[in-house]
């Protein structure tokens, strides 16, 4: 049914039961808002989103408001501009004054709100919060004196993660967003995929950053500097710099980061490679030889990792022992290649630039360091990586492509699609068929696997076997899958499990602000790379082979699971 | 501060903690027992029956302990920050024990007329605790009320049910301090 309502006095048309937020955004009406989130149940708190109802006099939110027929709206009237900015003063009244030296100015949703509105001087004065910072999280900084309450990290912590790590303590003006008992993150349940502060307005959540020990090792003369990209780092870091993201920049993403002084630059996409053929073989063991317990479940996203360790125990011999790609390209780094270069392993100092915060948690895990060594010694994201990139002083629109290093550089795109929900499992369907069958596959795609659904379900025939799969991305999805199968469920082999809705294109590292437009035009580049590819299969990645044939020996081998292999135990936290 | 102060520290510390750790083991095993108690009652109980709980909790125990906390949290398939978070949001919950004088502020209409808030800010800064909370030696914890009904004895404060009127900065102090000596002569 269409309803006929007026926007400032002139008629649109609408459907019954949207909300008037949606209908003035489809007439070009843009609307402040702050605690809105696009594809959940509005809140209506912040009150930012007011429109003036003029049969009824009244102010009212336009994201809970449905349409009504008849409805006469004023979405700029001088009434509403002046609420909207008492709430901007109001916010403002007890917020620090550090716009200067926090890490989201210029991208603060406060502050272009403040500007929008034309605030120009302190009207309101409150008492300034004064709580500790909290630093105790591995990925995660909170300082509660930034946070407006808006109250979005709240929601996607507990409806897209289903983790629920956080919460609103106290009340009134003593309200702040705390884990349990106000405790540290570090003993909270928090997974550290970051979601929360993609979706901050503010620098109240913020990523714990290690650009300055990474500039320290680039000025010690001593050390090696080696960096590692994720897949997902191509696709998205022209956005930190205003471009788009569609176009594959790792050529130039190499030339950029040899001058900012890293000696030596590897794709994560190659152990991306040697994940599959480690995973593929134990997927395969396990299915023929009954090692371990089937599902198998992805081990590449720590989040995911970390959240079974904590609420799904009992299910972890279902974790592939496979190290994540970032761990093995630092342990293949620190132990082969250190090794044909012949320097120190305590020489080289391995950063990985990932779209990721969990993979600062990650690399800091004791499994994660052999004989005093660890694997990955520092990890930017995304953000932090174009800061480091501006820092130097870096045109990164005037670069002319450059190749990666030898011998840790060649990828197949299988190894690339990673960044995208379903690559993991795209990849290594396409090198189980091989390794099962001895041929190869006529049609390399599986459309069943990609997309952004929250649970995909595919079955796959591999000579006789049906290979039952699933592709979980959003972490909050994986309940009910993991409730059915330790209820017994047993059509299922193989799961890929990412935290972060759509993958690691959209992952807790990345540009934030990004809107689901450039989310879909990151998972096109990634598969548009795969389409044009001529190596799209890792077992056929020519150094994965060279890897094995002087170094590693066998996939699952003696080696492999010195080196790129490991186990997780139960984590003990406040659930 | 010179070696041997530090070690004086130290070994204090160490005996505190040594100690703490006893009285915490003592607490869990009773306390969750009367929390499995209250539980079992709300055998198939869902998410509303969490502030009956939690009050039936605080009732057995006079306060919240985070094992209950964790324990409902548990029992119900909620989050323990969620559960925190409701239980903060009222006043009627705490989190520590109460301590041996319950100092009662009265924060209504006439007392704060009269200034019950200077008296509850001078009472926090001298015991050094804030309201809600519990001195480290468990003598003393504040506790702020709405009305006690003595609105002609403002400001009034009540320490385990004794009364006290008219309540200054000064006399505060002295009325603190001849519960401390009442308690260092028993």
């Amino acid at each position: 049914m269409k309803l006929n309502i007026k926007i400032n006095t002139k008629p649109v048309q609408a459907e019954k039961g949207e909300m008037i937020l949606d209908v003035l955004e489809r007439n070009g009406i843009k609307i402040p808002t702050l605690c809105y989130m696009k594809d959940k149940f509005p809140a209506g708190a912040c009150r930012m989103c007011l429109v003036e109802h003029v049969n009824s006099g009244r102010l009212i939110t336009s994201c809970s408001y449905p349409v009504e027929d008849g409805m006469e709206l004023l979405s700029h009237s001088p009434r509403v501009i002046n609420a909207r900015k008492t709430i901007v003063e109001l916010l403002l009244s007890n917020h620090p004054d550090d716009c200067l030296y926090c890490v989201r100015n210029k991208n603060c949703e406060l502050q272009n709100l403040s500007d929008e509105l034309d605030v120009r001087h302190r009207r309101i004065t409150g008492v300034k919060n004064n709580h500790s910072i909290d630093y105790s999280g591995q990925s995660i900084v909170c300082d509660p004196d930034k946070c407006i309450l808006c109250g979005r990290c709240v929601r996607v912590c507990e409806e897209t993660i289903g983790v629920s790590a956080i919460d609103f303590i106290l009340r009134g003006s003593k309200t702040i967003v705390a884990p349990a008992f106000n405790k540290g993150l570090n003993t909270s349940s928090c997974v550290n995929c970051g979601q929360c502060l993609m979706v901050c307005p503010t620098g109240a959540i913020a990523e714990k950053s290690h650009l300055s020990i990474v500039i320290e090792a680039l000025q010690n003369p001593e050390l090696t500097v080696v960096a590692q990209y994720a897949p997902a780092i191509t696709v998205s870091i022209a956005e930190e710099f205003g471009l788009e993201p569609e176009k594959d920049m790792n050529g130039i993403l190499n030339a950029a980061l040899r001058k900012v002084g890293f000696n030596r630059v590897f794709d994560t996409s190659f152990t991306a490679d040697l994940t599959i053929m480690e995973e593929a073989t134990e997927l395969i063991e396990r299915i023929t030889k009954n090692s371990d317990p089937i599902p198998m479940f992805t081990s590449c996203c720590p989040a995911w990792v970390k959240y079974v360790e904590e609420f799904w125990p009992e299910m972890l011999s279902n974790v592939s022992t496979c190290k994540s790609p970032q761990q093995m390209m630092g342990s293949i780094i620190k132990h082969y290649y250190s090794k044909i270069e012949n320097i120190k392993p305590e020489k080289i100092f391995s950063v990985s630039l990932m779209p990721c915060t969990a993979k600062k948690f990650e690399a800091q895990r004791e499994e994660m360091t052999q004989e005093g060594i660890s694997d990955v010694d520092a990890v930017l994201t995304t953000r932090e990586l174009g800061k480091l990139i501006r820092l130097y002083g870096i045109d990164f629109k005037n670069l002319e492509p450059e190749d990666t290093d030898s011998p840790l550089g060649t990828r197949s795109s299988a190894g690339k699609i990673f960044g995208a929900t379903g690559g993991v499992m795209e990849a290594a369907l396409r090198t189980a068929y091989s390794m099962i069958t001895g041929n190869e596959l006529e049609k390399l795609e599986f459309e069943e696997v990609r997309g952004l659904s929250g649970v995909k379900h595919s079955k796959i025939k591999i000579d006789s076997l049906e290979l039952g799969v699933a592709v979980v991305n959003g972490l909050g999805n994986a309940a009910s899958l993991l409730k059915e199968i330790s209820e017994g469920r047993k059509d299922i082999h193989f799961v890929e499990v990412m935290s972060c809705p759509g993958g690691c294109i959209a992952g807790g590292g990345q540009h934030i602000g990004a809107d689901k437009n450039s989310i879909y035009a990151r998972i096109k580049a990634l598969y548009e790379i795969d389409k044009n590819e001529a190596l799209r299969v890792s077992h056929k990645n020519p150094q994965i082979l060279e890897l094995y044939q002087k170094f590693l020996g066998k996939p699952n081998g003696h080696l492999s699971h010195k080196l790129l292999h490991t186990c997780y135990k139960k984590r003990i936290v406040l659930l | 501060m010179d070696l041997r102060s530090n070690l004086v520290y130290i070994i204090r510390l160490l005996q505190t903690s040594v100690k703490g750790k006893f009285l915490n083991l003592a607490l869990k095993s009773n306390e969750m027992e009367k929390v499995d108690l209250i539980l079992k009652e709300y055998k198939n109980a869902c998410h509303d029956s969490l502030i009956p709980i939690l009050q039936e909790i605080q009732e057995a125990e006079g306060f919240l302990s985070e094992t209950a906390i964790v324990e409902v949290g548990n029992h119900l398939h909620l989050p323990t920050s969620k559960i925190y978070g409701v239980a903060t949001f009222y006043n009627q919950f705490r989190f520590q024990p109460k301590g041996k004088y319950n100092i009662q502020v009265c924060r209504g209409t006439a007392c704060h007329v009269l200034g019950s808030s200077t008296v509850l800010n001078e009472l926090e800064k001298y015991l050094k605790i804030k309201a809600g909370q519990t001195s480290r030696d468990n003598l003393f914890s504040i506790e702020v009320v709405a009305c006690i009904g003595a609105c002609g004895l403002a400001p009034v404060i009540a320490i385990n049910g004794e009364f006290h009127a008219k309540v200054t900065v000064d006399s505060l102090k002295e009325i603190v301090e001849s519960y401390r000596n009442r308690e260092e002569l028993s």
